[in-house]
């Protein structure tokens, strides 16, 4: 008594329009080869060229499948019922005419294929997704924190074009968290230091680079020549530009965001979900969210955010899972904690919503409320002016309005230490017959606190101009910079 | 061959196409083989097991094709064909449709543009797995029984 090889219609054709065959083996391997052996035809269907079952070739013998047994090894007996079930896949995606295999995308050099193998092998990427990969053209705003990891991650997976917009020069500070720069760079463009990291990690990576500052004017025209952007600001204005211009293109914006222990991200697409004006529709008043450099920034957590980003691009690009549209993730480091809320498309957005009045790029800066600060000519000092001042008039009183944890990072010998939150509960400590110079890390808090000793009724104040970081500059050089 | 598919069974897949998008949609096509023509009988609908990416994919598991089969067995018939819908697509075959390809079936593929069922075609894999050819379909009154 033989093995029943119960045969589908569509494989019938190839063994003389029977539906079941019966052969002798003592393997479902052995049977297989048997079975195509005497039916050669039936071998390009059932194995791929590897020699692999097909992955839509399901094999049962009796009511189980091989791949819950022994696979090839699965023994067979004689009275055995062996089944070829199809399972049947398929869909959209690339457009093949009826003659044609994909003609569409990219070929892969053999040396793609070896450093993208892993890829290949996911089902969900495949040689045609990592075509679509390298097809892509992903622009990147920004080359920073979270641009680093998004730009190394796209770059590794062999995403065919990334496009750089920054205009800075690598800093000491920023090595901490920006890993796409080293300190062999310190000091180099961004864009200069980005493109020799990526080059490096992957040669075929065409990368494109935009030595500007993003604006109204030059937005449009960068942003219209990729496919995806991935926003990776510092700042409300070139955020609220980069959402508004890839409304107006209708790219996908691929977002994150960080500040001290904290992140968010979302997929920004207004033509399939909500945009980032329906999620904040105004930016917050100038000076009320701190940046990174007067705030402060867990180095990891951009690694993640910027990560994020990068996955989600290449979700986009391959068309697989579930996008991160109308949805935004917050991530808090400090708890270890994930939380997702779900972002609805306001129908009154003034840019994606059903009667925009944004329907070209505005001045972003002023739409931000920068630029319409007062002006503090002659209430600014400089390190140098003040040094010689102090020596000139002992009494000069230097208020410090940094944190306490600043304060031990460095300070200024004989500066009295009154952070800005506490100084309009301190006022009655100062003596307004003494000139006063506040000082902070960069010179932005000294000016509010200047603001603040102003309203309170002091005459004598002034800010020192760049604050900490100018003093150790251009006058104790023994102090460290931060 | 020829694929005979009637009126009510091109209606029946349009609204599968219709109801389910922007997911693809999908379903097997039950019939017989008469001389070189595949007469479809009774068509099986399905739920598309591709949860994660519905809108350009879809899947009919081995179980699903089991259970299809089995019902269709017992009336007779054998799975000659499949359906499925292209979401905002032409109903012609990917790339990935061939490279998962089954000689012989129908691919009845009908696009579904802005949720509103368009043009339907039949495609066939060619023996050598190269190239899907298209299929003629005509159309003939015949009873159409759904599962």
């Amino acid at each position: 008594m033989a093995v029943t090889v119960l045969i589908p219609t569509p494989l019938r054709p190839f063994v003389g329009g029977r539906d079941a065959v019966e052969l002798e083996a003592g393997s479902v391997g052995e049977l297989l080869d048997r079975l195509t052996g005497q039916h050669a035809e039936l071998k390009p269907h059932l194995f791929a060229t590897d020699g692999r079952l097909r992955s839509f070739v399901n094999v049962y013998v009796n009511d189980r499948d091989i791949r819950q047994l022994a696979q090839r090894e699965t023994p067979v007996r004689p009275g055995d019922t062996v089944s070829i079930i199809p399972s049947i896949a398929g869909g959209t995606a690339t457009q093949v005419g009826a003659q044609h295999a994909a003609p569409l995308l990219p070929k892969l050099s053999h040396e793609e294929i070896l450093r993208y193998s892993r890829h290949l092998i996911l089902p969900d990427v495949g040689v045609e997704g990592q075509q679509k990969l390298k097809a892509a053209r992903v622009l990147l705003v920004g080359a920073g924190g979270l641009g680093s990891p998004a730009a190394l991650y796209l770059a590794a997976a062999g995403v065919g074009t990334l496009g750089l917009v920054d205009f800075d020069v690598v800093d000491k500070t920023n090595l901490q968290r920006q890993i796409l720069h080293g300190t062999s760079t310190v000091g180099v463009s961004k864009l200069q230091s980005a493109t020799a990291r990526i080059h490096d990690l992957n040669p075929n990576v065409r990368v494109e680079t935009f030595e500007t500052r993003l604006t109204s004017e030059n937005a449009l025209d960068i942003i219209r020549e990729f496919d995806i952007v991935a926003d990776g600001t510092d700042n409300f204005p070139t955020r609220y530009l980069v959402n508004d211009a890839c409304v107006l293109l209708d790219k996908p914006n691929v977002y994150g965001s960080i500040f001290r222990f904290e992140g968010q991200a979302s997929v920004f697409h207004a033509k399939r979900g909500p945009c980032y004006r329906c999620l904040y529709s105004e930016p917050p008043p100038p000076g009320l969210v701190p940046s990174c450099a007067e705030g402060g920034v867990l180095g990891v957590l951009p690694g993640i955010i910027g990560s994020i980003q990068a996955m989600e691009t290449i979700k986009l690009i391959l068309g697989a899972g579930q996008p991160l549209i109308g949805r935004l993730v917050l991530f808090d480091a400090l708890k270890l904690q994930f939380r997702e809320l779900k972002l609805e498309k306001d129908p009154e957005c003034p840019v994606c919503g059903a009667h925009p009045t944004v329907t070209e790029l505005i001045d972003y800066q002023a739409f931000c409320g920068i630029g319409a600060e007062p002006s503090y000519d002659g209430a600014e000092i400089t390190a140098h002016e003040l040094r010689d001042e102090w020596q000139r008039n002992p009494a000069l009183v230097v208020v410090d309005v940094r944190e306490p944890h600043e304060y031990e990072i460095a300070h200024i010998d004989g500066a009295v230490l009154m952070p800005l939150g506490e100084l309009p509960d301190r006022l009655g400590e100062l003596d307004g017959h003494h000139e006063i110079v506040t000082h902070c890390h960069h010179g932005a808090r000294s000016l509010k606190a200047l603001e603040i000793l102003k309203a309170a009724g002091f005459s004598k104040v002034r800010s020192l101009r760049g604050g900490i970081d100018a003093w150790a500059v251009n006058v104790d050089p023994a102090l460290p910079r931060y | 061959m020829t694929l005979v598919l009637d009126a009510r069974h091109v209606a029946a897949i349009r609204r599968h196409g219709e109801a389910d998008y922007p997911a693809e949609a999908c379903g097997l096509i039950g019939g017989a083989v008469e001389g070189d023509r595949k007469v479809a009988v009774q068509l099986v609908p399905l739920v598309n097991q591709r949860t994660d990416s519905a809108r350009n994919r879809y899947l009919i598991d081995p179980e699903s094709f089991r259970r299809a089969q089995e019902k269709l067995d017992r009336d007779g018939l054998d799975v000659i064909g499949v359906y499925h819908s292209h979401p905002d697509h032409p109903p012609a075959p990917s790339a990935f449709d061939r490279e998962h390809a089954w000689p012989w079936l129908s691919y009845v593929i009908v696009g579904v543009g802005q949720g509103r069922a368009g043009e339907l075609k039949s495609w066939v894999l060619a023996h050598d797995r190269g190239t899907f050819d298209e299929e003629p379909i005509t159309s003939e009154e015949r009873k159409v029984v759904w599962q």
